[in-house]
């Protein structure tokens, strides 16, 4: 009798790109119910808007393209994009600036390179670093988080102020927007305070700025949970943490009173968003362990260096653009030592 | 060898246009697409620049050695370049202003010396004008779409600074969104350019591939009515 021979793996669980995706949306949840609970209904809406959107547009696409519409719609790949970039943006960005954004993440920097797999940089931050660049008042304009904001909007206020660019009577854009604390610590600090004066502020907490420490904890939480279901690897999140805070705990070290706390850094802006979530993409980043080391360093080192000397209060999206640009070439470095060869015949 | 002039005409504005098919002369057209006056000033400096440059390189084709050509046509070109650039900051000074190092560059720009080894090394001096001026046109039409594109997504104006070309009379010409209009930054910026000559490339093959298709099936049908009337 002849039994049928099979390869390994012998057992596997089924691994496919929507399952992949619906655990990313999942480790999502916790971190944006904490940004719904310290920035208001805006940032629900803001999702909204650009999982519609991004629906829309890869449909439209892919019927341009005669591919199958169906399989891509469902794979989630679109629905990630799409929520990545609307927790990035202030959570009153006007429509259209959100749609505009999702548009050119799904037509321009994946379609246009090929699809799903093939697009060498991360669309939901090409698309934040398009509006940024562009929009550069409106995309600076965050609210305060709840404790410190004294005109809190409802549900319909919020809609009306997205759709329409509408506030309520008494209210004017400068009275109830701020800016981020990236963006204050760095006015402050170019009016030559010191860093315990800056801190005087209500606005700082423990380590970061009060409520922003606390949503990047829940977006660890969420990390570690990708972590444990294996969707990503300790890499590059790791990597990319180390850099930052190696590279602002010297200049700290030397500097404390115009250098901020590394755990400043670490929980402002979009740094846990970006080292669990973002730089992980599976198709931008690095692929080999070691260039994965690389790569993840490389982004934090680049965030400290743009936060601290560029012109850009965040510099997360900025960053990891700069290193999928650099991953071919990291991987053509890294590569491992195929198992049997010896180190010479690999050079 | 020699081609017809409808040839000639239909090469450099279209099928061999040196912005959209061959790709040279990048740096100039990135840089100064910004608004479509300043893409119409400098498309028109190069065109005047190829087609004197062209007439003198034919002029001399013959006497010129193979060894030094080369050196010869930069000398040509780059006399021309002076040239025109004096003349533009006499009359054009403004202009002259914004357009700034991108006017003396047009001499390494690889259009200008491509066309005269190509073309007008070998060929009459008429056809070799002609050349000269259909190659510059096809140029400029480049320069100037991108231009009004990026002007009109950057910041919601066309013909903006109109009059620094047309004199103050002209000033009316131009349009604009209003200060309410919130422009895409970007398209100002050097990555609007990559971006709008990508699309307009892209657009160039779906025309090209559309005429092809359509050529196709008139081969096709013209001998199936044909047949007939041979037999």
């Amino acid at each position: 009798m002849k039994l049928p021979v099979h390869t390994s793996p012998y057992g596997s669980l089924p691994n496919n790109v929507t399952r992949v995706m619906g655990e990313v949306l999942l480790a999502l949840v916790p971190g944006i119910i904490a940004l719904v609970y310290y920035f208001g209904w805006g940032v629900l809406i803001n999702i909204g808007i650009a999982v519609t959107t991004a629906l829309a547009a890869e449909a439209g696409v892919l019927r341009l393209r005669k591919r199958p519409v169906r399989p891509a719609l469902t794979d989630l790949s679109a629905t990630v994009t799409a929520v990545l970039l609307a927790i990035a943006l202030p959570p009153l960005t006007p429509w259209w600036m959100t749609v505009l954004g999702v548009l050119f993440a799904i037509v321009m920097v994946k379609h246009l390179y090929g699809g799903l797999g093939y697009n060498p940089f991360n669309p939901a931050m090409a698309a934040y670093v398009l509006l940024l660049v562009s929009f550069p008042v409106a995309m600076t304009q965050w609210l305060p988080p709840v404790l410190l904001n004294e005109h809190p909007l409802s549900f319909v206020q919020t809609l009306s102020a997205i759709f329409g660019g509408g506030l309520p009577d008494h209210l004017t854009w400068d009275t109830i927007t701020s800016a981020t604390p990236l963006d204050a610590m760095r006015e402050q600090l170019k009016m030559n305070k010191t860093i315990s004066e800056i801190a005087q502020n209500p606005m700082w907490g423990d380590f970061g700025a009060r409520g922003w420490e606390w949503v990047g904890n829940w977006f660890l939480l969420g990390g570690l949970f990708l972590l444990w279901r294996k969707v990503i690897t300790w890499h590059i999140p790791f990597a990319m943490i180390a850099g930052l805070l190696l590279a602002s705990g010297l200049f700290w070290l030397f500097d404390p009173e115009s250098m901020p706390f590394p755990g400043f850094h670490l929980f402002s802006g979009g740094m846990i968003l970006g080292a669990f979530f973002i730089a992980t993409d599976p198709v931008t980043a690095a692929t080999t362990s070691k260039g994965r080391l690389v790569y993840g360093f490389l982004i934090g080192l680049t965030v400290f260096i743009i936060r601290t000397w560029g012109g850009y209060p965040d510099a997360v999206a900025f960053a990891v653009l700069l290193m999928n640009m650099a991953a071919p070439t990291i991987d053509y470095y890294t590569q491992p030592r195929v198992f049997g060869a010896r180190d010479k015949d690999n050079a | 060898m020699s081609m017809s002039n409808r040839e000639i005409i239909a090469n450099g504005l279209w099928n061999n246009n040196q912005a959209l098919v061959a790709l040279l002369g990048l740096c100039p057209l990135l840089a100064v697409s910004n608004t479509l006056i300043n893409g119409l000033g400098l498309g028109l400096a190069t065109t005047l620049v190829l087609i004197s440059s062209n007439a003198t390189i034919s002029f001399i084709r013959n006497w010129v050695r193979q060894e030094v050509r080369l050196p010869v046509f930069v000398l040509v070109i780059a006399s021309f370049v002076t040239a025109v650039e004096l003349a533009m900051n006499a009359w054009f000074h403004d202009l002259h202003k914004i357009l700034g190092i991108f006017i003396p560059l047009i001499v390494t720009n690889c259009t200008i010396v491509g066309r005269a080894e190509a073309f007008a090394s070998r060929n009459p001096v008429p056809q070799s004008m002609l050349d000269g001026l259909s190659i510059g046109m096809g140029f400029t039409l480049v320069l100037m779409t991108l231009g009004a594109l990026r002007e009109f997504i950057g910041q919601g104006t066309i013909l903006s600074g109109v009059h620094l070309m047309f004199g103050e009379a002209a000033r009316g010409l131009s349009f604009s969104m209003g200060n309410d209009f919130h422009g895409l930054i970007l398209a100002i910026l050097p990555p609007g350019a990559f971006f709008g000559l990508g699309l307009l490339i892209a657009l160039k093959h779906v025309i090209d591939k559309r005429n092809a298709a359509r050529a196709a099936s008139r081969v096709e049908t013209v001998p199936a009515e044909a047949a007939p009337a041979e037999g």
